[in-house]
């Protein structure tokens, strides 16, 4: 397992560590510290019925903050639903994100420039979908990778092994990664797998894998950008694992975490905590202080409130406008359903 | 203009659009060097190169997204599905993503992608090799469903489902694909998806059909007139979404009509257009909609899949039946 950060903030592994000015250190820790704030408002708001659909990512901000820190603005990204964070970093505005959330369907309009699909639902399908982007970026000639990502439980998915064997088979660059938070919902990444790796599935698919800490993003980073460098210079796609916990229940659509875990193994993981020791480290070149890190919160959390403003100044959609984006096309029963729905909401 | 089998004809549209624009692919299994199983893709790598043409792993799901990636970064695939029982494993990526992809982007992305699939009994094909499984599909808004009969409507369907910027589950009836000959411009030509078409006039009863049932409804048509009873035959072309206007009115002139499908009773196409007829036509029937259909039975193996497809003999004797009411 890579790992360069241990739980203090010490560098145990020198001849890995990425070359990263102070500046990128501290945007990092700045977009780490962030996502946490983003976290735990939007379990606010979940909880108080002002979101839709929500997976929490406290725990997971190094695996992913750390992985999209190493791709380029041009490259792609192939998001499952819990993958907010690296969108939102990828450009996608925050207040989409709610709509996204909400079932709005411009909540799933990327802003122009962002080359990103929207976030997956299905267990996998991103993932052979992935294999089609790389393809399509490779015989465009294109200097730009793609990154997907999904959970332990995705790992087991078939379509986990078609879109890396499709993306090996034709050598493109794709970068997989799979974020093991140890839990599918319930079930435990061991009761996934009788492979003591998720990395080790590479092997199957002919392509390069690496398990990583998902709790040190500087190890993290390191691997996702060798991956990309890997991408881009025509040596194929690579695997990801990245070791990580998700502190939070699966979604905030029922799931007890209590049920399934105890407090003793939440408390093991939290002394990991990818934000303590990146702030150690940090704190130990003199790049971090108590005042940087409260003005990122307070940042954070007036964003969230101007987002949500935007959100609600949304004015609903029409069943018209569902009808209207189908697709490109309209077809003879939709021109009828249309006219129906336009007249059912001017009587409203 | 040329006689070509329908596979031929396939074949030519093909050709034609991966001439007329290089973001078109085609891909699929055993599609490229071999050029296809039925030899539908004969030629077109070797024509166009590795890079347009290509085989892919032995894996539906993954062909399906390979399909959409590519869509959104700008080309327009091909993909063929080897048989059309394999699409389950491809489910996911036809109902679940592809033809979803604009709605959900708010019409962001497009899914301009022609899923190619052979369908269809009485070629004696192993089991999940012949199943009618457009209604399956037709159950899912999003995508078109279209379903030539003829070669020069396989030729114009296939360029403008190629050209559509949304998906077409494109369903090729294995029965036809030598087993008859038409005229074919040797041009590209297009033609309208969403259009039905009035394969023969007449006035005492409506048949409507698609894929190889068309052509046992024209043979009943034909005996049917033997009796001085005039048929009118719409070839559907498109399952999904129908051209209900072209039904209706056919119907307000005949006041009779016959469904006929070879896929199974239950639910399905000839289900969804008896209930419009009734809906949108009631009181210029003279009887009700009747339906020719196999039995909701799985596909049988070869050996009884004679008796168990409906033939040009149900639909006489439904007309009649129909007329008699």
């Amino acid at each position: 397992m890579l790992q360069i950060l241990d739980e203090n903030g010490k560098v145990v592994n020198e001849d890995e560590k990425p070359d990263l000015s102070d500046e990128q250190l501290q945007d990092i820790m700045y977009r780490m510290v962030y996502t946490r704030i983003l976290d735990q408002r939007a379990v606010s708001l979940g909880r108080q019925g002002r979101l839709g659909f929500y997976a929490p990512v406290a725990g997971q901000e190094a695996s992913m903050i750390g992985s999209h820190y190493a791709i380029d603005k041009e490259d792609w990204i192939a998001p499952g639903y819990r993958d907010i964070p690296q969108l939102l970093w990828h450009g996608f505005p925050l207040w989409q994100s709610y709509l996204f959330s909400k079932g709005h369907y411009k909540g799933g309009q990327m802003p122009e420039g962002v080359n990103a699909l929207v976030p997956q639902i299905i267990i996998g399908a991103q993932i052979v979908q992935t294999a089609g982007i790389a393809l399509g970026l490779k015989k465009k000639g294109k200097s730009q990778a793609v990154i997907t990502y999904t959970g332990d439980g995705g790992a087991s998915q078939g379509d986990f092994y078609e879109g890396m064997n499709f993306a090996g088979a034709f050598h493109v660059p794709a970068i997989f990664v799979v974020q093991n938070n140890q839990y599918a919902i319930s079930v435990p990444a061991d009761e996934q797998s009788a492979a003591d790796t998720i990395a080790q599935k590479a092997v199957a698919a002919g392509i390069e894998g690496i398990q990583v800490d998902g709790m040190d993003a500087l190890a993290v980073y390191a691997a996702t950008q060798k991956a990309r460098q890997n991408a881009v210079d025509g040596n194929g796609p690579t695997l990801i694992e990245t070791l990580c916990y998700r502190y939070g229940p699966h979604s905030l659509s029922g799931d007890d975490p209590t049920r399934y875990r105890t407090s003793e193994e939440d408390d093991e993981w939290e002394k990991r905590d990818p934000l303590v020791r990146f702030r150690k480290y940090l704190e130990e070149k003199d790049l971090w202080s108590e005042e940087k890190e409260s003005e990122i919160v307070d940042q954070a959390k007036a964003d969230v409130k101007a987002a949500m403003k935007e959100v609600e100044e949304t004015p609903r959609q029409k069943v018209s406008e569902l009808i209207e984006i189908m697709g490109n096309e309209l077809p003879n029963n939709l021109q009828e359903q249309l006219e129906e729905y336009r007249a059912k909401e001017s009587n409203k | 203009m040329a006689e070509m089998t329908m596979i031929q004809a396939i074949t030519d549209a093909m050709r034609t659009e991966l001439k007329n624009d290089e973001d078109v692919l085609l891909f699929g299994e055993d599609v490229g060097y071999y050029g296809g199983v039925f030899r539908a893709t004969e030629g077109l790598q070797k024509e166009f190169g590795e890079d347009r043409v290509f085989d892919t792993p032995l894996a539906e799901s993954g062909i399906g997204g390979l399909a959409i990636g590519l869509g959104v970064t700008g080309f327009r695939p091909i993909m063929e599905i080897q048989f059309i029982g394999f699409i389950f494993e491809v489910m996911d990526g036809l109902a679940g993503q592809m033809s979803r992809m604009h709605y959900r982007t708010g019409g962001y992305y497009n899914s301009p992608i022609t899923v190619r699939a052979p369908f269809g009994g009485g070629v004696k094909t192993p089991e999940l090799h012949p199943d009618s499984l457009e209604g399956l599909m037709a159950q899912t808004p999003g995508i078109r469903v279209v379903v030539p009969s003829t070669p020069y409507d396989a030729k114009g369907l296939l360029i403008s489902s190629i050209r559509s910027d949304d998906p077409v589950f494109y369903l090729e009836h294995m029965k036809l694909y030598r087993s008859l000959k038409g005229e074919v411009p040797e041009e590209g030509y297009t033609i309208d998806l969403d259009k039905a078409d009035i394969k023969r006039e007449g006035n005492d009863i409506t048949l409507i059909a698609y894929g190889a049932m068309v052509h046992s409804a024209l043979k009943a048509a034909e005996q049917l007139s033997e009796e001085n009873i005039e048929a009118e035959v719409i070839d559907l072309r498109t399952v999904s979404p129908v051209d209900l206007d072209t039904i209706i009115e056919s119907v307000k002139k005949t006041n009779r009509a016959v469904v006929i499908q070879e896929a199974q009773r239950q639910a399905g196409v000839a289900a969804g257009i008896s209930a419009e007829i009734s809906e949108r036509a009631i009181l210029h029937l003279e009887a009700p909609v009747a339906r020719v259909t196999a039995p909701d039975t799985v596909y049988p193996f070869a050996s009884d899949e004679d008796v168990w497809l409906p033939d040009h003999n149900d639909i006489v004797e439904k007309a009649k039946a129909t007329i008699d009411f």
